[in-house]
């Protein structure tokens, strides 16, 4: 349908396809990369060291983005129920059996042609599961494997000797670059990708910085993941860096005329938990419907929270690298530590609610949220809606319960508006 | 007069009641849903009418509840049974702070304001356990109907302890206690105890204030009453009309909106320039 010549842009701008180019540009990389036959790699998302590996221009693949591709595209069951007649069990993670279904089905990666990873990085091991994931990847594809163990954030701030843990196990990690590449590491090279990875963490964070505008410019959850490709996948790039100037630029427009993603913006929530990419679209209607905009989410953080400033350091590479790891990896922290996170969002954003989306298949990550939501219903007065399914598995969600759920929520929301009574 | 209509289609049964402008019911309908929802609704509707002596066409907005609700499409709005059980508790029992409501599928915990309005909720996950469907799980086995466990129930005097609320598992439950001799009253009186001691925990997450509405088809088991009175310390409030609650809500609800003039229905929300994932 033509646009009406008064029709305002859309709120996401170039973003979303800019996003969608960076992030084809980046398969074709990995693809030309085992073409070649250039060493590739694997790690995770939360609280990485990807930047080493881009040091070595190692084209770096993600198998939780791989997973969440196939469940997105809605392709992730028949891999699941693979990896549950190969023996995982049902309660395991959904991520993990997605991928290991589609590699043990003699697929790599998320169904494009991808190269199989000649070394693998398990960048964090508080997660026993991901440990295994790891070590079966590993002995699988063949290819060798770093465990790097990242103590558990017991303070506010890691330690001295936190930090030079993990420096250390960086120094052995770049011992195996290179080996696998024949090149010599240079500490100016990761300078300039710490660099780079600061400019686009100052990016994202002032672009989440603007969702406390009235209305917020994007939705902080459903649209985030136009955003989390760039800062997740290819930070230290300056493609991602170039982008969020660009995004920046664009939402700073969206604020100036006050646009937003929906109509109204009649709700402002904060959202805790990853979102169910199977059910993406039908999920994110259930929140539109009700005029409901997520100005903020602990999701978009699994990369890091760099709104309070953190950022890569070119004069201090391999520790803050180190720190970024120890502070950063979203289930490395404490719960009081995410609760106070959840604080200062549903405050400094104001937000009107919080919603907790609980993964079935990821106690690690969804333990503790009953208690997450009784501290900011009992002692905060926040409104708190908990729904449950799950980011991968598709069984897990049923439309007619979640919609039920958020119905009702926002119908008690919306009569609190109408007396007065919502803070 | 003004009259608004309440149709709740549960999984079960599908109840209307209609309401008019002084707030008095006028008419109640009760039939199984069955699997042709939409025509349950029209024909509850219209039982409902029959019962009140009025033409369908009299009443001025309908409210559709319940799990069915966008199936009620004669009706005018469709609002969820948690708002609708939090407004018809409050309406019989004006001091209701917390509703339990006990349905085909459905467990909830409702924390009710002074207005009737929902402060806070919390229900079952995507599981039956410790719903409606366990009672009737657990009658099949015993060869029982429904309706007559509850008093079954009320005179075991050695309840027995269910490893589970599961209710796939509450078969083998019972058919092992029964396998070592034990009395079906006591059986039964072990699964109110779990179901009241699951329900009660639910109830904690809102919050236990008084005064307690038990609402929904369950509400109608004697024995489940007399297992929350243990559990809760005191004995929640229990309406014949229980059963009705979500109707009697929704109902409530259709003869507010019909005086306030606001029967249409409101437009759908549109995402502008969003696309689906990569």
């Amino acid at each position: 349908m033509a646009e009406t010549p008064s029709a305002a842009p859309s709120y996401q701008g170039t973003i979303h396809e800019r996003s969608r180019r960076l992030m084809s540009a980046w398969y074709d990389s990995l693809v030309r990369a085992g073409e070649r036959n250039e060493p590739t790699a694997y790690t995770m998302i939360s609280g990485n060291c990807v930047e080493i590996l881009r040091s070595f221009d190692i084209a770096t693949a993600f198998p939780e983005v791989n997973a969440l591709q196939l469940a997105i595209r809605k392709q992730s069951l028949p891999f699941i129920l693979k990896s549950e007649e190969m023996g995982y069990s049902s309660d395991n993670c959904a991520y993990v059996k997605a991928d290991a279904g589609f590699t043990f089905s003699g697929g790599v990666g998320n169904g494009a042609p991808m190269p199989a990873p000649r070394l693998i990085v398990c960048n964090f091991v508080g997660c026993n599961v991901y440990i295994k994931w790891f070590e079966h990847s590993a002995k699988y594809l063949g290819a060798p494997l770093v465990m790097i163990d990242v103590p558990f954030l017991r303070e506010r701030e890691p330690s001295a000797d936190d930090i030079r843990y993990v420096v250390a196990q960086l120094k052995d990690l770049i011992g195996v670059c290179e080996s696998i590449t024949g090149r010599k590491f240079d500490i100016d090279r990761l300078r300039e990708i710490c660099a780079n990875s600061a400019r686009a963490e100052a990016g994202w964070a002032r672009s989440k910085e603007l969702c406390k505008a009235r209305p917020a410019p994007f939705d902080a959850y459903f649209d985030s993941i136009n955003m989390m490709g760039p800062i997740n996948v290819l930070r230290g790039s300056p493609e991602a860096a170039d982008f969020f100037d660009l995004a920046v630029a664009e939402l700073e427009a969206c604020v100036a005329r006050r646009q937003g993603p929906l109509p109204q913006e009649k709700f402002r929530i904060v959202v805790e938990g990853p979102p169910p990419y199977p059910a993406y679209r039908q999920f994110r209607d259930l929140f539109a419907a009700w005029g409901a905009v997520a100005v903020q989410s602990t999701y978009s953080t699994v990369g890091g929270i760099w709104e309070w400033g953190f950022r890569h350091d070119p004069r201090r590479p391999l520790e803050s690298i180190a720190e970024h790891m120890l502070l950063h990896n979203l289930c490395n922290r404490s719960l009081l530590d995410r609760f106070a996170q959840i604080r200062r969002y549903l405050e400094e954003w104001q937000a009107d609610a919080l919603v907790i989306h609980s993964v079935k298949s990821c106690r690690l990550f969804s333990a503790g949220q009953g208690d997450m939501r009784a501290h900011f219903v009992g002692e905060r007065g926040v409104p708190t809606l908990l729904i449950e399914s799950d980011l991968e598995d598709p069984r897990y969600y049923a439309q007619a319960q979640m919609k039920n759920r958020i119905d009702a929520f926002f119908e008690s929301l919306e009569h609190q508006k109408l007396t007065g009574s919502l803070r | 007069m003004i009259y608004g209509g309440g149709v709740d289609v549960g999984s079960t049964q599908t109840k209307a009641v209609l309401i008019d402008g002084a707030r008095a019911i006028v008419g109640r309908g009760l039939i199984e849903t069955g699997a042709n929802v939409t025509r349950a609704a029209q024909r509850c509707f219209e039982a409902a009418a029959l019962a009140a002596g009025l033409e369908p066409r009299r009443v001025s907005c309908v409210v559709g509840t319940g799990y069915g609700r966008y199936k009620v499409t004669f009706g005018d709005v469709q609002v969820t049974e948690i708002t609708c059980h939090a407004r018809g508790a409050h309406f019989l029992f004006p001091e209701t702070r917390t509703v339990i409501d006990i349905g085909g599928q459905d467990t909830k915990a409702i924390k009710v304001g002074k207005s009737g309005e929902v402060i806070d909720f919390s229900m079952n996950d995507k599981c039956a356990a410790g719903t409606g469907r366990f009672f009737s799980a657990a009658a099949d086995v015993l060869g029982m109907k429904l309706d007559e466990i509850g008093a079954v129930a009320l005179r075991g005097r050695d309840p027995v302890r269910l490893t589970s609320v599961c209710t796939v598992f509450v078969e083998s439950d019972i058919m092992g206690y029964l396998a070592q001799g034990k009395k079906p009253e006591d059986v039964l009186a072990g699964v109110h105890r779990a179901i009241a001691t699951r329900t009660v925990s639910l109830v904690r997450r809102v919050g236990l204030e008084p005064e307690i509405t038990f609402t929904g088809g369950v509400a109608r088991n004697v024995g489940m009453v007399a297992a929350l009175e243990e559990k809760l310390g005191s004995r929640p409030n229990v309406s014949p009309d229980a059963h009705f609650m979500g109707a009697i809500g929704a109902a409530l609800l259709a003869v507010e909106r019909a005086e306030a003039g606001a029967v249409a229905k409101p437009e759908a929300v549109q995402l502008r320039g969003w696309e689906d994932g990569r």
